[in-house]
């Protein structure tokens, strides 16, 4: 993850293992603090949230992108440009139902879970990664678009992969006013 | 209130800390003494976590090191008057459990405090 530079366009990536790990420490004094799984992970979601409202900022001043004009772009943005950028994967994006409001990210690689073997017994519905989607909730308000952000399979409680939902809130329609 | 976050965020650096060193020295040889080890902490450690060494080491040679970074990293964005002096400190503890951690499995028990007089230098 970068931090974002100050005068000088400085190569501010931050050792990945360092990430990961404290990540990690993270989740695990979490887990000490509450005892139920689901205030870890609505904790977690807070967190990200706090986090995406400003990493927004850090993102469009980094890539430079025009304005999206439709869901699905942005969701492939969020998917190619975004998640390359901080987390150095690209998860691929397909859309889940007729209306184009609903996207799943797939993730093949998740770095966050690098280290993590399995998740213990007495946590089975813990969501690890439960920041990220914070984070893109957190993101996608700062730029108007009100989403439902969750994890629909996650790789540590057993399934195939780890996908992300994303469930826009608006009818599509409603984009086609000029925002900013 | 502040106290019990500056602890939580101390030991999660903590255990950073250890996994962090064991992952860095993996491959690296036996070191000879404590003054190595705090060397490769201000050099290579550093290094690899903020992308800069310290600045400056100093020891009395009875155990006591006190390491000074000059443009710490995590304090840089903030401005350097009086104002946020007093919240310094929570943004050192993960640091301070960073080194513990990692000192604690190089097999050195200590304490580890910092102090910021001016920002953004630190020791």
């Amino acid at each position: 993850m970068s931090r974002s530079p100050g005068r000088k366009q400085e190569n501010h990536k931050i050792s990945r293992e360092l990430f990961v790990l404290t990540y990690g420490a993270l989740v695990a004094q979490l887990c000490k603090d509450y005892e139920k799984d689901e205030d870890v992970n609505a904790c977690l979601d807070r967190m990200g949230y706090s986090i995406g409202i400003r990493l927004i900022d850090d993102f469009l001043a980094r890539s430079a992108v025009k304005k999206c004009r439709s869901y699905s772009e942005t969701a492939d943005m969020i998917a190619q440009v975004a998640f390359k950028m901080y987390l150095g994967v690209t998860p691929s994006v397909s859309c889940s139902n007729a209306t184009g409001n609903e996207f799943s990210l797939i993730l093949d690689k998740n770095p966050l879970v690098d280290f993590v073997e399995e998740l213990p017994a007495e946590r089975a519905s813990l969501c690890y990664c439960n920041l990220l989607c914070g984070v893109i909730r957190g993101a996608l308000e700062m730029v108007h678009l009100a989403a439902e952000v969750s994890f629909l399979q996650d790789r540590l409680k057993g399934d195939a992969v780890t996908e992300i939902g994303i469930t826009f809130l608006r009818k599509p329609e409603d984009r086609r006013h000029r925002r900013n | 209130e502040n106290g019990r976050c500056t602890t939580k965020l101390e030991s999660m650096g903590f255990r950073v800390g250890q996994g962090l060193i064991e992952r860095f020295t993996k491959d690296t040889a036996r070191f000879k003494d404590e003054l190595d080890i705090m060397k490769f902490i201000c050099k290579d450690f550093w290094t690899t976590v903020f992308k800069k060494q310290i600045d400056n080491l100093r020891t009395n040679h009875q155990g006591i090191y006190v390491l000074q970074d000059n443009k710490f990293r995590l304090l840089t964005q903030m401005s350097s008057g009086k104002q946020y002096l007093e919240h310094a400190p929570k943004y050192l503890a993960f640091t301070c459990g960073l080194i513990r951690g990692g000192l604690s499995n190089l097999g050195i028990k200590s304490i580890v405090t910092a102090e910021v007089s001016s920002m953004p230098a630190c020791k």
